[in-house]
């Protein structure tokens, strides 16, 4: 950020900003994959992502941001909403009620036994969708003179 | 297994998501947006057919039995809403196209529609009272969009008002679901009812079912309530005005006719005579507004309040031929209030103005629109081949059957006064002395009165053909009577 007049050095805030970043992004992940069983889910691990960006957009402006990642965060809304619609709409394949959600045990070759269940789907397009949301709410205001 | 009946909220649901892809290619969404709702009618009128032949149609939705899961129920009420609701959204897409404007396109015009019937269809179909909250706010929320688009100055005034009466009726609607969970712990419609049946409708559930009253009361524009509705309509252009007039207010008139005749239905000396008096008033001061203004917008307006008393009084009359009169007069009252709205449009359009006083003689240059709106008038007014008598008929019949004379005259003098006000836009605006030249005019109405001309001749054959509809209103009336059969339905016991 410039101030008129007079050069400031953001370098710690920069600094620090690089390093908190990651981990605010890997625990916004943990948090959405733990939704099941565990405080958490695509809600809050939306807002905790965007949180990260926006600590971005603190440090740095709103175009190196945008540089950093080119997202249209509109388009991540209508992603988001669309995903979630179409595993509410993949139980008509399989003649079953409208998102009836269901689960398996599968072999991953790291993971060993895992659980896997459709409505972590229907999380994902929610997390897509809060995020979007947030974005385009805050780079909107942002950007509007 | 019944995934059919989802399929008018999901169709438009993902229909909006998909117009999101293509936001700056106008030519798209049109075709999208219109093909969409071809289907939605089509989808529509098989749903209505299956619960006719068939009877109640319930999906429990994610496969979780009521009253713990979500469910969506089909009866005859909610299908013959649904199957209007989709046929002015058609019309006013088609009318939206020719009038709109590319700005307004080019910012989510189409998917906020898609999503504001996402929102409608949701509310007419849905069994559970909070997912009926969540169908409000999904209607609402595309509904403060849609009023404030194009962020002129009198939208942007008016959607500040709009938007705080929901929000303060959207948190009562909050808190009375908080209450009516506390008092039954359940919120399955359904179960509701069984419920509050077995326990007797003790003071606290009549307290809550009052809340609901004012709730919904505050959506569908009645009596005390109803004092944000004239300058919020005004504000938005004709397209999204005839949207809001057709359908959201008859959604609060849904949801009350439903609740009314669920679960609420032990203490009807005390809950429906305070429907009947507000009816009354509604009505009142509905005419009231309609003979007092010389804007063309506003006396439109003032007659859906007058209407959405009507359907009330119908239904606080609580018996067969009120239940069926209200049925009759909503879906008529639907399609007129769609059709005027774009006339009225159409109208603005060709003067540029509102104001009575500044036009005149219009069916010189324009006899067809002239003539659709004396049919539409009349109609409204309840003229008897057309649509809108037999439900007034049947809501009299209703009114003299349970008593309340004075009442019953009431909705019958009003008629009078609602033809007085649409025969004075008529004599006034396309009588008389002619104001404007051809080459004055404003505007073209060129595509404007297709949809008018679609909406009208569904109106009239609504009113000649009323032997073809009547059983399937009947049904519906049926259902509203006696909750058992939609009880027995949702719960299968």
């Amino acid at each position: 950020m410039k101030k008129a007049g007079r050069k400031t050095n953001d370098i710690i805030l920069q600094t620090i900003t690089k390093i908190v970043v990651f981990i605010i992004m890997i625990f916004s992940l943990y948090l959405f994959f733990a939704g099941h069983n565990a405080p958490g889910g695509g809600f809050i691990g939306g807002l905790m992502t965007s949180s990260a960006i926006v600590l971005l957009l603190i440090a740095y402006d709103v175009k190196t941001v945008k540089k950093i990642l080119p997202v249209n965060y509109i388009m991540m809304t209508a992603v988001g909403l669309f995903i979630a619609v179409m595993t509410g709409v993949g139980s008509f394949i399989f003649g079953v009620p409208f998102l009836t959600h269901t689960f398996g045990h599968f072999h991953l070759p790291v993971l060993g036994d895992t659980e896997l269940a459709t409505a972590v789907l229907f999380d994902l397009g929610v997390y897509l969708v809060v995020i979007g949301v947030t974005m385009t709410i805050i780079q909107t205001i942002g950007e509007t003179e | 297994m019944n995934n059919f009946i989802i399929l008018p909220i999901l169709l438009p649901l993902l229909t909006g998501i998909i117009l999101v892809f293509f936001q700056k290619r106008i030519a798209v969404q049109k075709w999208i947006s219109s093909l969409a709702s071809l289907i939605s009618i089509v989808i529509a009128v098989t749903l209505v057919q299956r619960v006719y032949t068939n009877g109640i149609q319930t999906l429990e939705v994610g496969s979780w039995k009521p009253p713990f899961g979500i469910v969506l129920v089909a009866d005859m009420y909610a299908s013959l809403l649904v199957l209007t609701t989709n046929v002015i959204v058609f019309a006013c897409l088609l009318f939206a196209f020719r009038s709109i404007g590319i700005d307004r396109e080019k910012f989510f015009f189409y998917p906020a529609v898609m999503f504001l019937l996402t929102g409608v269809t949701g509310a007419f179909m849905t069994g559970d009272i909070f997912n009926l909250f969540v169908f409000f706010e999904v209607m609402l929320m595309a509904s403060y969009f849609l009023i404030v688009h194009g962020n002129t100055k009198i939208q942007l005034r008016e959607s500040i008002k709009y938007i705080l009466v929901n929000v303060i009726s959207s948190a009562l609607f909050v808190i009375a679901v908080a209450f009516l969970y506390a008092v039954t712990g359940t919120l399955n419609m359904a179960d509701l009812s069984v419920r509050v049946a077995e326990a007797g409708q003790t003071s606290i559930m009549t307290v809550i079912s009052v809340l609901f009253l004012i709730v919904f009361g505050l959506k569908g524009a009645i009596f005390p309530l109803y004092f944000w509705l004239p300058g919020s309509y005004q504000a938005p252009p004709s397209a999204i005005t005839a949207l809001f007039g057709a359908l959201l207010t008859k959604v609060g008139v849904y949801s009350i006719t439903r609740v009314f005749t669920l679960i609420f239905v032990h203490e009807v000396g005390f809950t429906h005579e305070i429907i009947a008096w507000l009816a009354t008033l509604t009505i009142i001061f509905g005419v009231i507004g309609a003979i007092a203004y010389l804007d063309i917008r506003k006396i439109i307006i003032y007659n859906i309040i007058t209407a959405v008393g009507v359907i009330l009084f119908g239904v606080a009359m609580f018996n067969e031929a009120g239940i069926e009169g209200s049925v009759y007069y909503l879906i008529h009252d639907m399609l007129i209030k769609g059709a005027l709205f774009l006339l009225v449009g159409a109208i603005i359009v060709i003067t540029g103005t509102s104001n009575l006083k500044n036009m005149g003689g219009l069916i010189k240059n324009h006899p067809f629109l002239g003539w659709m709106f004396f049919v539409a008038a009349a109609a409204l007014a309840g003229v008897p081949p057309l649509s809108g008598f037999i439900g007034k008929l049947k809501i009299i019949e209703a009114g003299f059957q349970n008593g309340d004379y004075v009442m019953a005259m009431i909705v019958l003098l009003s008629s009078l006064l609602v033809l007085y006000s649409v025969m004075k836009i008529f004599m006034n605006g396309f009588w008389g002395e002619q104001v404007l030249s051809r080459e004055e005019e404003k505007g073209s109405t060129k595509g404007l009165l297709m949809p008018i001309a679609l909406l009208i001749a569904l109106s009239v054959l609504y009113g000649f053909g009323i032997e073809i509809v009547s059983p399937y209103v009947v049904q519906a009336a049926e259902t509203l009577l006696d909750p058992s059969i939609y009880i027995e339905a949702v719960l299968k016991e």
